[in-house]
């Protein structure tokens, strides 16, 4: 079906320009089962649906060939390898997680292909192991928590009590977050990284938190911990005393519905949020709830940046993986996140930064944004660059 | 850190919150085992559908629904294992039991997937439940003391009938020593699938329980399963004492654990597990002297 309309597409500008039509292969790399199959089918959805809104745009065509990581590094990283020599790829995009990132990362910058990472946020990734072949359209942990630091002291919040959880994400976002909180001149009155996957009860860091003295209480969490975890913060009565603020990621809308009533006036900081208001949002956000019968969460905006990108980079005439990857670098476009463009230094997406307010809306949950914050790009982290020659 | 009484009230009410989940999913898991000889990993599997059966039961008609119902439901399912895999499996090693309901485990996770999807669900607390109680001196979910009062209900239900009805003297029997157990009249075959079950509405029990507080995803069952392990080899294959010993244990070294050394507090459990495999082998009451 899918292959069907991409084949209708291909057909239809094919028509209209025959001359210079470029078939271009595209690896789609994404879990589509294990713990992270929810956000990968997310991706995908958003993927495919800029392919079909702009793929008018480029005279190039595009042929999907689409891989399960199942969110196991050495699994993704055989994945990649028959991607590339045996499908002859000449671009991959996708990646959820970061372990998946750093097992492929070395195959595709060895054998020269341009990855667009529609996830992953590790921030090594465009930062010491950055590779003029791995562009990133989706986020770096610390640029989605840094601003949060200063806008939240900037409120009068004094005495900060953090949650996450302990591995490598769980501490990036926290230490970001830390690091521009106490620049500001706040002060962490506690941390506590929670074991990763394995909590499910929240109570004993919960009683700790209220203990702590603390003003607010900044956390990390994703997925099924994010739900356990605000339900069990309202459940022991903290939100009233102790607001909670947070990354995101805590109350995505793929997943706010089933925290319920519990999310409603956390507030929490994201590159994305479904509310803004802006034509290039609407139009993103129409379309992908006409076709998925949800509202689009930050992953699907970030699979619909990474095909919109890579239709960019063709429209320069870019086919083959190296005239891509110098393409990637340097594409900046409107996108439903405002305006974007690639940091030429880390490859990283600058992007403005979101704070908003889960609240209750007419039928479900819904975000109120409250501040733009302006995009930065991240320290380059020990990041050099070496160019790609064609 | 310096903490008041309250602390640790609230602390040691989360640890018993704990344990009682553990309790109600340990217990069917060793009588089962105990019983019977007969190894289920695909226990926590019951859990997660138990959990699963809920969701959608209280989606159609309110949370009690979806409290009463997924128990039986998970108990059909009990049945359909039972004669269509687990009769057949009686005979062979614990090798090869242990192979297939491993296997069982991936199968169901991904069934649930496939009928659920891969989002996380959940449930609102009821009405009834909802808030918090003034208790020892601290304010405490209700939801929580809900279910630590309905885990030593069912403690002392069992320790009634396995204590002092003849069905439990028939158990007791049956786990001391089968086959004199068959001899002096006892269909020990049918106890076990009574028994078996029983113990599948206890998992699904659990999961209904552990819904409107946890997240319903589909490797829930996977998670709880190395716990659930744990308190049983702790405690002692195939006893009531056992299980309750082992889930308190559990539920107070996690919690305990986090608070006082959260660095270890992943660690702490294995330790004490492997302290105790050292120590006593057989686990602290073993239902076999």
């Amino acid at each position: 079906m899918k292959r069907a309309t991409l084949a209708a597409l291909g057909l239809a500008t094919s028509i209209a320009m025959p001359a210079a039509a470029e078939d271009i292969k595209v690896g789609l790399l994404l879990p589509f089962s294990g713990v992270y199959a929810a956000l990968g089918n997310e991706i995908e959805a958003g993927f495919n649906l800029a392919l079909e809104q702009f793929g008018g745009e480029t005279d190039a065509t595009f042929e999907i060939v689409r891989e399960d990581t199942e969110v196991k590094p050495p699994v993704a990283l055989g994945k990649a390898k028959k991607m590339i020599l045996q499908d002859d790829v000449d671009v991959i995009a996708g990646i959820v997680s970061s372990g998946v990132l750093g097992a492929v990362r070395d195959m595709v910058h060895g054998a020269g292909v341009p990855l667009i990472v529609a996830n992953a946020g590790n921030d090594e990734a465009t930062g010491a192991d950055c590779s003029p072949f791995i562009t990133r359209m989706s986020f770096s942990n610390s640029q989605v928590n840094r601003p949060m630091g200063m806008w939240m002291h900037e409120q009068g919040i004094g005495k900060v009590y953090t949650l996450a959880p302990d591995y490598a994400a769980g501490r990036q976002m926290i230490d970001a977050f830390t690091a521009s909180f106490t620049a500001a001149g706040g002060e962490v009155v506690g941390q506590e990284f929670t074991p990763f996957q394995k909590t499910q009860d929240f109570g004993p860091y919960l009683a700790q938190a209220k203990a702590s003295g603390a003003d607010a209480v900044y956390v990390f969490y994703a997925g099924g911990e994010a739900i356990s975890f605000v339900k069990q913060y309202d459940s022991f009565g903290l939100k009233a005393e102790l607001p909670l603020y947070g990354s995101g990621f805590l109350t995505s809308p793929l997943y706010v519905n089933a925290e319920g009533p519990a999310a409603e006036g956390v507030i929490t900081a994201l590159h994305y949020v479904p509310t803004i208001d802006s034509p290039a949002n609407a139009a993103f956000a129409d379309a992908f709830e006409a076709a998925n019968g949800r509202v689009p969460s930050e992953f699907a905006v970030q699979g619909y940046d990474a095909a919109r990108a890579l239709i960019e980079a063709t429209k320069t005439g870019a086919s083959d993986r190296a005239s891509l990857a110098n393409a990637l670098r340097s594409v900046k476009f409107e996108g439903p996140r405002g305006p974007l463009s690639i940091d030429p230094s880390t490859n990283n997406v600058i992007q403005p930064i979101y704070v908003y307010e889960t609240v209750a809306g007419e039928d479900s949950l819904t975000q109120k944004v409250l501040a733009q914050l302006s995009a930065e790009a991240d320290p380059v982290n020990g990041c050099e660059m070496a160019p790609v020659s064609n | 850190m310096a903490h008041d009484l309250g602390f640790w009230t609230l602390q040691a009410l989360n640890a018993l919150q704990l344990s009682m989940l553990l309790f109600l999913l340990s217990i069917g898991l060793t009588v089962i085992f105990g019983l019977m000889h007969f190894v289920n990993l695909a226990h926590g599997s019951l859990y997660a559908l138990g959990a699963y059966f809920a969701a959608s039961l209280t989606a159609v008609g309110g949370y009690w629904m979806g409290f009463f119902l997924a128990p039986v439901v998970v108990a059909g399912i009990g049945i359909l294992l039972y004669s269509g895999l687990i009769k057949r499996m009686r005979k062979s090693g614990p090798m090869a039991q242990v192979l297939v309901t491993f296997g069982l485990i991936f199968a169901m996770l991904d069934l649930t997937r496939i009928f659920w999807g891969d989002l996380a669900l959940a449930i609102e607390v009821p009405a009834l439940l909802d808030g918090r109680l003034a208790f020892l001196g601290v304010e405490y979910p209700t939801y929580r003391l809900f279910i630590i009062v309905m885990g030593l209900a069912i403690f002392g239900a069992l320790a009634f009938v396995l204590g002092r009805t003849q069905i439990g003297a028939m158990i007791r029997a049956g786990v001391d020593n089968d086959a004199m157990a068959a001899c002096l009249g006892i269909n020990v075959e049918r106890l076990f699938f009574m028994v078996f079950c029983f113990g599948c509405a206890l998992a699904g029990l659990a999961g209904a329980v552990a819904a409107p507080l946890l997240s319903v995803t589909p490797d829930m069952g996977l998670q709880i399963l190395i716990p659930t392990l744990i308190v049983i080899v702790i405690g002692g294959l195939g006893s009531l004492k056992g299980a309750v010993a082992g889930s308190l244990i559990y539920g107070f070294v996690q919690t305990f654990g986090a608070v006082l050394a959260p660095q270890l507090a992943s660690v702490l459990i294995y330790a004490l597990l492997a302290a105790v495999l050292v120590i006593k082998p057989v686990g602290l009451f073993p239902a076999k002297g």
